[in-house]
């Protein structure tokens, strides 16, 4: 191949380049606003799944705070509050099961108990260990209600590993690493409790 | 004049239902060219997973086509590769992102297959084979039976895993499609039968080679020659 080819396809290829690149560009400009907004739905549907109505008249993915865990990072937490004064805090876990990250959301009240808690996002086995979703068992609702000391807290483990929750048959990392990553959560709230609550 | 008239039509324009036949039977993209193989494996657990990823796929696969045989005139030889995967890795983010933005409640359930499509060699072997030579119109036949053949082939090796797996049939088709289609989703086997097995990897390899016999024995009973492994059609 001589030179002045070598310039052509590259030329060729520049220009497909650019072209693809500009229709990419022009449908994310159309595309940006939309996408924010499913993405802020999607948010606000999964709060209100862990902070039931009635306890706020705020919408908690507008009042939003951002706290340090432990390792530095930053938490969002979204408060829930009625009559102005917070009733209930909601804000993601993450932990390990049997393939990868489990994202949870946690929904806490002013006390310590749990309102509720949905898994977002996991890689867990079909048919075994995606029995933490709502939708394929009432598994993960026995958690609401629960609290650091309801049971003790030695006792936030699996059955197997003597403690008060059920595993499923055929999976116990799953539900292990869903039951440690609330109790996590639970202790991040006692941590954090005034901050949370506003009255620092 | 007549004679060069007739003897040059063959070539020129392949008949629009031998390209149908060829993507949902004879030249299948799963079961006879065995490519698209890394989807196949992975998003089959179920017939529905498997009916959206052929569905996201062929609508890629249509775009694709189009695209590449519009400028087939203009990719030379030497670039037609990062062409095609520039046109593919184009094709799917522009589906993923409107989709996203304009049928959200879709996007959730299929949206986790779309990504998926660029690890997929299935279309390009489609731009390289058919849609580089051949004219818009037919290539676009081709992107789109393609994918439906694909769609077909994924449907089917999802619902024998299922059925066998879980016991369901078309489980969560409803989230896909709308609640209309709720009727579709049916449960065959007891809860407790499933072979776990079957939905886990080692299933998706069994139950693709079965089914890529069962096709042939069709084949040879109708007396075709069997194709295999490549991706020209003609």
């Amino acid at each position: 191949m001589n030179k002045e080819n070598a310039m052509t396809h590259g030329l060729i290829l520049g220009a497909f380049c650019l072209g693809f690149g500009l229709l990419l560009a022009i449908t994310d400009q159309l595309t940006v606003e939309d996408i924010g907004a499913r993405a802020l739905e999607d948010r606000q549907n999964s709060l209100s799944q862990v902070i039931p109505s009635e306890i706020h008249d705020n919408n908690p993915v507008k009042d939003m705070i951002t706290l340090k865990d432990e390792s530095g990072k930053e938490i969002p937490v979204y408060l829930a509050s009625k009559n102005k004064e917070i009733t209930g805090v909601a804000y993601e876990i993450v932990g390990s099961g049997y393939a990868g990250a489990i994202k949870l959301m946690l929904g806490v009240d002013r006390a310590g108990n749990v309102l509720g808690v949905r898994v977002l996002s996991h890689h867990e086995t079909p048919g075994l260990g995606d029995r933490i979703e709502e939708k394929k068992s009432p598994w993960i609702l026995k958690f609401t209600g629960l609290s650091l000391g309801n049971p003790p807290v030695e006792k936030w483990k699996v059955q197997k590993d003597g403690g008060a929750f059920d595993q499923f048959s055929g999976a116990t990392i799953t539900p292990r690493g869903v039951v440690g990553t609330i109790r996590t959560g639970l202790e991040f709230f006692a941590k954090h409790k005034p901050e949370l609550l506003g009255e620092k | 004049m007549t004679t060069t008239a007739t003897a040059v039509l063959p070539i020129q324009a392949m008949p629009y239902r031998r390209i149908m036949r060829d993507g949902l039977w004879d030249n299948n993209g799963v079961f006879s060219m065995l490519l698209g193989m890394c989807p196949t494996m992975a998003m089959t657990t179920s017939a529905t997973n498997g009916f959206g990823m052929g569905v996201a796929t062929a609508v890629v696969m249509a775009a694709s086509n189009l695209l590449v045989a519009l400028f087939r005139g203009y990719i030379t030889q030497e670039v037609r590769i990062p062409v095609y995967i520039l046109v593919v890795a184009s094709m799917v983010t522009l589906v993923d992102l409107s989709m996203n933005a304009w049928m959200h409640e879709l996007y959730k359930v299929l949206g986790l297959f779309i990504p998926l499509i660029v690890s997929n060699c299935l279309p390009l072997a489609r731009l390289e084979a058919f849609a580089a030579k051949e004219r818009v119109l037919p290539s676009l036949v081709d992107g789109l039976f393609m994918g439906i053949g694909f769609t077909l082939a994924l449907t089917g090796i999802g619902a024998v895993r299922e059925v066998f797996g879980s016991g369901t049939l078309f489980a969560d088709a409803s989230l896909l499609l709308g609640p209309s289609f709720q009727f579709m989703e049916m449960r065959i086997l007891p809860a407790d039968m499933g072979v776990l097995m079957m939905v886990l990897p080692p299933g998706g390899f069994l139950v693709t080679g079965l089914l890529v016999v069962v096709k042939r024995m069709f084949d040879l009973r109708a007396g075709k020659a069997i194709q295999m492994g490549g991706a020209h059609s003609v």
